[in-house]
């Protein structure tokens, strides 16, 4: 039972009843591809196609196509995991924090976020296959009896948590998303008119009746995974600045990175949500269901964090030079002013000041203001990434160490492959799969309510006092 | 999913509020409801129905506690026993590096015990998708109440009537 305060604008908007929110998201799963969506994922077969092409020959000649040199040795690699990875958050932010919060206003982007994440994920494990250059030995990092070598693998290492982190984040966020599907994959499979389409989503729905058990359990569950995978999501980015923060480089060695890389990941996270929902609801035709409140909200989110990140860089700055530790104050004033400044500054700008316009309410309501910012904000967040790990490496401690790196075609084409990869999966799951969850958009809107006095007439008298109060979302309009 | 025969008769509500309050006042009446299918979850259904509160979390529970051992185990014995070896000057079972990867195995045996549990409680399987339903609208916008007339001591008249007083806009009987 869901109750709006008079004052809030409900949540979805246009007065939809059950049978319209079925109607609406299962229109394009039901339908034939659009022209729009075949040609958007043409072009995104043709960059996967071309990134594939990269990375065979980067996987074939070796890690030596790609610009690195023996100062520099983590680049474009590690920045393009760390910023996928950190986009993947924002999914389970907003399915599992969002979920404990009571914040009902996730159920009309969760579904989409979630598969955000977890083909962000795919992208980010992606570099680490590439960055180990044997991509066929890559299950040398795990725990196998000793007989595969001479050594178990060290379970001290940050590199190692990161194996287990990342495929238990991985793991954990598909079953999450999978459970929440179900009842959805059971609605298209009741409504199929195809032998194909019922087997398909028949056996993906495995049988889903909606009984009252079965809903309680799955709310049940569903609250116990948000509690687990909240946790969880902290503890993966907090483990991925520990790859960083436990060596002993100046830049990295900080014990603010675990809170910062947490921020910066929902940051960057959302601005890729808010990407993919502002073209999403203009294509399939759901702005009654991720309305303008709901972008406002999320730019709210990428205010308070962005704000965070850069109340963490200016730390980091102030503690580079209070500490009074040499290396560590030359490694910042490096990253300020030396060779890379352009990176640094465009970090500074697209992370810090660009948020901030989202304090005037006109900016942060307008599509495109919110679209651009979003694009600017991914865009910091790899330079971020970038700034770290590329300025705090390439002034080595000895100045005949001192390098400069920069991209080759394959650094490049590799990158473009990740886009490829994460475009053509994100369509086909909105081709494939209703983008909103159904189920949970029904439970917050009250589509009958004003028929409720007549239809349940003399049968329960407190029912009439509280349906004659103004508390749901139709008796408001 | 229980297993289903004999004779059902199926009330058809299009509001959630209706169901909700239509499950006690049937139940007063003496009837006895089997099962009540909706297109998204009612809180307090459960009650209503007298449904026992759910103990997945007790097997969830169980399960971290498993993936926590399982995880501990594995690297006491491995970096201790096994082939002990000191890195970075720590001794060679160091717990707190350990924590990490205990937490995420907890987690990870945690999510598939308990959606393994879900799945095998309410007989959900792929195998299970060509299973006959009561009424395929109860994943679109109708709330299905399902009650067999066999373990009813209420002949078939009189639950109907009392389904259609208590706000059901049909009244379908299904054999099985």
């Amino acid at each position: 039972m869901h109750v709006t305060s008079p004052v809030r604008e409900p949540l979805i908007q246009g007065g939809k009843t059950y049978a319209d929110v079925t109607e609406d998201i299962c229109r394009h799963v039901e339908g034939k591809p659009t022209k729009e969506w075949k040609i958007a994922f043409g072009i995104s077969l043709v960059v996967l196609a071309y990134g594939s092409c990269c990375l065979a020959w980067t996987w074939w000649e070796g890690l030596g196509v790609w610009g690195l040199n023996k100062t520099v040795g983590w680049a474009w690699d590690i920045t393009n995991f760390v910023w996928w990875v950190g986009i993947g958050h924002a999914g389970t932010l907003i399915s599992a924090v969002l979920l404990l919060f009571r914040q009902k206003w996730r159920t009309s982007i969760n579904r989409a976020a979630e598969a955000m994440t977890i083909f962000a994920v795919l992208c980010a494990a992606s570099f680490i296959l590439m960055h180990m250059g044997r991509p066929w030995m890559a299950y040398w990092a795990l725990p196998l009896p000793n007989a595969f070598g001479s050594l178990w693998v060290n379970f001290n290492s940050p590199l190692v948590w990161d194996v287990f982190a990342i495929s238990t984040y991985f793991s954990v966020s598909l079953v999450f998303w999978y459970i929440g599907l179900i009842p959805d994959l059971a609605t298209i499979r009741d409504r199929a008119t195809s032998k194909v389409s019922r087997f398909m989503y028949g056996t993906f729905a495995m049988g889903w009746d909606g009984s009252a058990k079965t809903w309680s359990r799955y709310e049940y569950i569903s609250l116990i995974l948000a509690g687990l995978a909240t946790p969880l999501v902290l503890s993966v980015h907090t483990i991925v600045s520990m790859d960083f923060a436990t060596s002993v480089i100046p830049g990295w060695h900080t014990t603010i990175f675990p809170p910062y890389f947490v921020a910066g990941a929902i940051f960057s996270g959302f601005a890729m949500v808010q990407n993919l929902m502002l073209i999403t609801r203009v294509v399939y035709k759901l702005e009654d269901y991720i309305t303008l409140e709901h972008i406002e909200t999320m730019n709210k989110v990428i205010t308070l964090t962005g704000s965070v990140v850069g109340v963490a860089y200016i730390t980091e700055f102030f503690i580079a030079w209070y500490s009074g530790v040499e290396y560590e104050s030359y490694a910042f004033i490096n990253r300020a002013t030396g060779p890379y400044w352009w990176a640094y500054w465009a970090m500074m700008t697209c992370n810090v000041i660009s948020p901030q316009l989202f304090w005037s309410r006109k900016l942060r309501r307008s599509i495109t203001f919110t679209f651009f910012i979003s694009v600017i904000v991914n865009i910091g967040m790899w330079f971020e990434r970038f700034v770290i790990i590329v300025t705090s490496l390439h002034r080595d401690y000895l100045p005949s160490s001192w390098a400069m790196f920069s991209p080759t075609r394959y650094d490049i084409g590799d990158y473009i492959f990740s886009f490829g990869l994460f475009f053509t999966l994100f369509l086909l799951f909105s081709k494939y799969l209703p983008v909103i969850n159904m189920a949970e958009v029904k439970a917050v809107i009250r589509s009958t309510s004003a028929n409720l006095p007549k239809k349940i007439a003399g049968v329960a008298k407190v029912r009439h006092r509280e349906a004659a109060a103004p508390l749901f979302n139709k008796d408001i309009e | 999913m229980a297993e289903l025969s004999g004779k059902y008769l199926v009330g058809v509500y299009d509001d959630d509020d209706t169901v909700l309050h239509a499950v006690p006042r049937l139940r007063k009446a003496g009837v006895k409801i089997q099962e009540v299918y909706s297109p998204f979850p009612i809180h307090g259904m459960d009650d209503a129905l007298g449904h026992p509160r759910t103990r997945i979390g007790i097997a969830a529970f169980m399960f971290g506690v498993v993936g926590c051992c399982v995880a501990l185990t594995l690297m006491i014995w491995t970096m201790g026993i096994d082939w002990p070896m000191i890195v970075g000057g720590k001794d060679s079972i160091s717990l707190p590096n350990y924590i990490p990867i205990t937490f995420e195995l907890t987690v990870l045996f945690t999510a598939f015990g308990m959606v393994t549990t879900f799945f095998i409680s309410n007989g959900l399987s792929p195998a299970a998708h060509n299973h006959e339903r009561f009424d395929v609208r109860a994943t679109d916008n109708k709330f299905i109440m399902a009650i067999n007339v066999g373990r009813n001591s209420m002949s078939e008249d009189e639950i109907s009537r009392a389904l259609r007083d208590s706000g059901a806009e049909e009244v379908n009987i299904k054999q099985f």
